[in-house]
């Protein structure tokens, strides 16, 4: 019992990262319909706004909890960059986008090789998150994975309350129903379009600061983290958060018994073949906007 | 030795007879075609051998067999616009197919290969290394086995009409589980090192040059052999099929064809393409590996046919070399410099040059091959005026 609780646990953390680094893109990808390849490097970028933060504020601490809302700005300032800059000229061609985006994140990587030097580096965690709580049953719990959990869990909430009953996450959410038709109604898609990039840009961010807590930061984090975020948005379903939510955990939970039960890099394939699997019974994702289009 | 004289032959032999006839296209253009092979031919036979050192051109080697993966993703993303983010898979399975063969044959009958010896887990040979001590399962198996995959995977995919991003993000997702998957089983995969230090090729010792150019000549053979099936392909009825389904699926569906079975032939070709290119690397470079087939080099097959034109025939041939050759030159004197250029080159071809160089030099080709120019959106304009699409 202990093992399996153990075991979910693991799973429920795995999928709270998962879900931390695909919400941004469950926006910009999801409810923009833009690949962005680059998402991997913005979550970088968090990351290495952490360490910066770190080496100026030494309480592991403060600085920690002032590089959420940095980290934010600075991956949603280059998100708006590169949307303004690049992908604005090709919401024609997503396909295109993905590889232009690519070469973007190839250039940000070399970026941060030459400012930060090609080995990792790490970032002190503070104190409180450094030990383990025991609950009841004898399980143990780490306390930086249940901060994760929670900021996981927070940005999820912020996101969908913005997105339900904000001005602009009704204007969003217009623009992802209905371009042509918010068009007309007044909206200014082009500055919609920006925005969501932006908060999309800058979740990937806070998932960077989340990141510095379980590993090292370096220059490739991104490409090893982007392609486990777009399975989830693409089984999630495009167009809404709550399939993204729930793939994100089953995929954790999925992997986690798959790496019990065998080794690493089967569950990986394990969790590969049931993506396959479970796209022939829903193409479309578990979640879709139902559209009169007919793709 | 024998081969290094009848193989050029037999190769470049089918490829100046002009593909069969496509009603629309006259005999010029089999006549230019036929022009162009010969070109080919002699200079990757006569030219090239004569002008380049031994090392230059094992390199060369090295890049056709980029060039031959470059010429399946034409196929499959240019004409077929399935852009597949992991055709390293395939180049993969050719490559250890064959590396598994070669190491076997090194090591002798009954013996195993150096590396299980090394990592000594095993006492004997693993069950499902045992077919490719012969050569009549492995050599089918360097191109079979990527098909097989391919078949599987796309008749899976294309069916549910999984299709544009979802299917390029599941074909890198391919290549991510492969990689992790070969370094996870390092007792027989070899894991990070791969299969390293091949020393024969069929009886042939690889260290001797002469043995090498002979490797050089099979892959400029295996190349042209190629680029004559991908022409006859793309010229065919099946080739303006498979370009209308890039362009307009649901038309194509609404008019009787069934997609899902035009894009699983193109995509099956362009994998049984990288399987064979895989199989041909291995005795030119010596050595398969998981860095040489993961997320990054897959996308990096790519990248050369953006460059040289996704939609043409020489075009990704002629990009994946020029890329191929300007990373070796670069890299080794700048690696900083050439990754920034290489994401450039990702940024500007892409964004402002869709159809590649092709379209800046091909301008002149452009009212005799229209299903080569990729419009402003990545969609050609059709044919014939029709209504709006």
């Amino acid at each position: 019992m202990t093992v399996l609780f153990g075991q979910l646990f693991t799973g429920v953390s795995i999928g709270a990262v998962l879900l931390l680094i695909a919400l941004g893109l469950a926006l910009t990808f999801g409810q923009m319909g833009v690949i962005n390849m680059a998402h991997g490097e913005f979550i970088m970028a968090g990351a290495y706004t952490t360490y910066v933060l770190q080496q100026v504020i030494t309480a592991a601490g403060w600085s920690l909890l002032i590089a959420l809302p940095v980290a934010f700005v600075v991956a949603g300032a280059m998100g708006v960059l590169l949307e303004t800059l690049l992908i604005r000229r090709l919401y024609a061609r997503p396909l295109d986008t993905l590889l232009v985006t690519w070469g973007v994140s190839l250039i940000l990587q070399q970026l941060a090789r030459d400012i930060f030097g090609s080995p990792n580096v790490q970032t002190r965690a503070p104190d409180l998150l450094t030990g383990n709580i025991g609950l009841p049953g004898g399980i143990t719990v780490a306390n930086n994975r249940l901060f994760i959990l929670a900021l996981a869990g927070g940005a999820v909430v912020a996101l969908t309350v913005a997105l339900r009953f904000s001005p602009l996450g009704r204007r969003i959410r217009a623009v992802v129903q209905n371009r042509d038709l918010a068009a007309v109604s007044g909206i200014a898609t082009a500055r919609v379009d920006r925005t969501t990039f932006f908060v999309g840009s800058g979740l990937a961010g806070i998932a960077g600061v989340a990141l510095t807590l379980l590993g090292p930061i370096g220059p490739t984090m991104g490409t090893n983290l982007i392609i486990d975020a777009f399975l989830v948005v693409v089984v999630g379903g495009i167009g809404q958060l709550r399939g993204t939510v729930i793939v994100a955990f089953a995929l954790g939970v999925l992997q986690a018994t798959g790496e019990y039960l065998t080794t690493l890099s089967v569950a990986k394939v394990m969790v590969f073949i049931a993506i396959v699997a479970f796209l022939q019974w829903r193409p479309q994702g578990l979640f879709t906007l139902r559209t009169r289009s007919l793709a | 030795m024998t081969t290094v004289v009848r193989d050029p032959v037999t190769a470049a032999d089918p490829a100046p007879e002009p593909p069969t006839s496509p009603a629309a296209s006259p005999t010029r253009h089999r006549i230019r075609a036929a022009a162009g092979f010969a070109f080919g031919a002699a200079l990757l036979f006569a030219v090239a051998p004569l002008v380049l050192s031994d090392f230059r051109l094992s390199l060369l080697a090295k890049y056709l067999c980029v060039a031959m993966v470059a010429v399946g993703i034409g196929l499959a993303w240019g004409r077929g616009g399935m852009l597949t983010l992991g055709q390293g898979v395939f180049f993969g399975l050719g490559g250890y197919a064959m590396a598994m063969h070669l190491k076997l044959a090194d090591a002798g009958p009954g013996a195993m290969p150096d590396f299980m010896l090394l990592y000594g887990q095993l006492d004997e040979l693993p069950l499902w290394w045992r077919p490719f001590a012969s050569p009549w399962f492995a050599l089918p198996a360097t191109v079979l086995l990527p098909m097989a995959v391919a078949f599987v995977l796309g008749s899976l995919v294309f069916r549910r009409r999984v299709r544009g991003a979802y299917f390029a993000i599941l074909s890198q997702a391919l290549a991510a589980a492969m990689v992790i998957l070969l370094i996870g089983q390092q007792g027989t995969t070899g894991g990070t090192n791969g299969l390293t230090d091949i020393q024969g090729f069929f009886g042939y010792d690889l260290d001797d040059p002469v043995n090498q150019r002979m490797v050089y000549f099979v892959i400029a053979g295996t190349l042209l052999a190629l680029l004559a099936v991908a022409r006859h392909l793309t010229q065919s009825r099946y080739g303006e099929l498979l370009v209308a389904v890039r362009d307009s699926e649901e038309r194509v569906r609404f008019l009787g064809y069934d997609p899902a079975t035009v894009k699983l032939v193109a995509y099956v070709v362009a994998a049984g393409m990288a399987g064979l290119a895989g199989a041909l690397f291995v005795p030119a470079v010596g050595i398969i590996s998981p860095a040489l087939i993961g997320i990054v080099p897959s996308i990096e097959f790519v990248i050369g046919v953006a460059i040289g034109g996704r939609a043409t025939l020489l075009g990704p041939v002629l990009g994946a070399v020029a890329v191929a050759w300007a990373r070796t030159a670069l890299s080794e004197r700048f690696p900083g410099t050439w990754t920034y250029l290489q994401g450039l080159l990702f940024v500007v071809v892409v964004a402002f040059l869709p159809g590649g160089l092709a379209s800046l030099i091909g301008l002149v080709r452009r009212r005799d091959d229209d299903a080569a120019r990729p419009g402003r959106f990545g969609r050609l304009r059709p044919r014939r005026r029709e209504g709006t699409a």
